[in-house]
């Protein structure tokens, strides 16, 4: 058999070379410029609250979970009344507890929705609050 | 062989116990370590309760539509009902109708004159045997079984109608557009719906749970009476135990929790 033989092989070694400096750039023109985690603003309300429905540590993590089993105890079984683990209770509604001390959605929800690339849609129904200057 | 594989069989089954011994230990350990009770969930104390909600509409007490725009004006505050200008679009949860197209059954030609013209207040009926329930494909819209009830999950909504098709009552109403821009006055204790969601009454099930009576009966100065139709102490009970009523459709056995003294 005859020996096989590469064709321009300088042309395609240059070739590899701009295709993985290409597919790599991100990575390279961004390296080390991490976007800052963001900062969330407190309302005047919401800072006199001092602790939130749960730690703040729980609520940064699981709100969402949160608000999907007050949802369904509350249209399911009219179940309203939350009584957290310190005893103290809370109304179980996005509209009229949540975002009553959250008021400001730019400066709180999201920034973070942003930061994460989560779009939920929960004010499409849930008041976007009024005294929320856009 | 057949040895070796029995003595495997017996070591595997073996280990496999003691994993599942020491796991559900581990369980145990950790259940009673906590400190801090498990947050729950609890009915609120002044919430109104009822085996079966129902009504009843004193037809007698109407004498104009003049009586009925409170009622209905006080259900489309509260509830953020869009009023789109298009008579096709709109949106429903109580409203008035002729006789004829409440009680197509009853309606014959030698119909006493006085109820030809009167409006007749109409609203979803809380059926016994709800049909928009069982057409759902998501249960969406379902019947709470601690009061009969029947609600919306408006999240799971997916807006394929079926429900608006099952209702013999046409009590169901279906957002074609955003309905934002066109609720005159925002309740924000209330949510809004989106564009392609169904809506209907929902007995004011938001207020029964703090212990008021649905928005249309506050408002209907004894034209409408709410109560338990399972307690034969009930407003309600009582009305029907003196009274003759009609309920709309009787003939389609979905049993309405609408009761109509004529």
């Amino acid at each position: 058999m005859a020996k096989s033989k590469m064709y321009n092989k300088g042309l395609i070694a240059i070739g590899l070379i701009v295709f993985l400096v290409l597919v790599t750039s991100p990575f390279w023109l961004n390296f080390g410029k991490a976007a800052p985690a963001p900062e969330v603003v407190l309302t005047e309300k919401a800072k006199a609250a001092k602790t939130c429905v749960r730690s703040k540590e729980f609520m940064t993590r699981e709100h969402m979970q949160l608000l999907d089993i007050w949802r369904d105890q509350v249209v399911r079984e009219g179940d309203r009344i939350y009584v957290n683990g310190q005893g103290k209770q809370f109304n179980m509604s996005l509209s009229n507890t949540c975002l009553d001390c959250h008021s400001n959605k730019t400066e709180f929800c999201d920034r973070c929705h942003n930061y994460a690339s989560v779009n939920p849609y929960c004010w499409d129904c849930h008041i976007d609050n009024p005294k929320e200057i856009q | 062989m057949d040895n070796s594989r029995r003595r495997f069989m017996k070591a595997t089954s073996l280990a496999a116990l003691g994993v599942g011994v020491t796991s559900s230990l581990d369980v145990m350990a950790a259940g009673g370590g906590h400190s801090e009770p498990q947050p729950r969930m609890l009915p609120n104390q002044k919430a109104l309760t009822a085996r079966r909600w129902g009504m009843v509409v004193d037809t007698r007490k109407i004498k104009s539509k003049h009586d009925l725009e409170p009622i209905i004006e006080a259900c489309n505050k509260i509830h953020n009902i869009p009023n789109y200008q298009n008579k096709n679009h709109e949106i429903k949860w109580i409203w008035e109708e002729e006789f004829k197209h409440a009680f197509p059954t009853q309606n014959h030609d030698r119909l006493v004159n006085k109820f030809k013209h009167m409006p007749f207040l109409v609203l979803c009926n809380h059926c016994k045997n709800p049909p928009c329930v069982r057409a759902c494909p998501t249960k969406a819209t379902f019947k709470r079984e601690s009061d009969g009830i029947v609600l919306m999950d408006f999240h799971r909504c997916i807006g394929c109608r079926f429900c608006m098709a099952a209702c013999p009552f046409g009590a169901r109403s279906f957002n074609f557009r955003d309905p934002k821009e066109f609720i005159p006055e925002i309740n924000l204790e209330f949510p809004r719906r989106t564009k392609g969601v169904v809506e209907k009454c929902n007995f004011c099930a938001e207020r029964l749970a703090v212990g008021k009576l649905p928005a249309c009966v506050e408002a209907s100065k004894g034209i409408l009476t709410f109560g338990d139709l399972e307690d034969t102490d009930s407003d309600v009970s009582k009305l029907l135990e003196k009274h003759f009523t009609i309920r709309r459709k009787q003939t389609l056995g979905t049993e309405p929790s609408v009761f109509y003294i004529v």
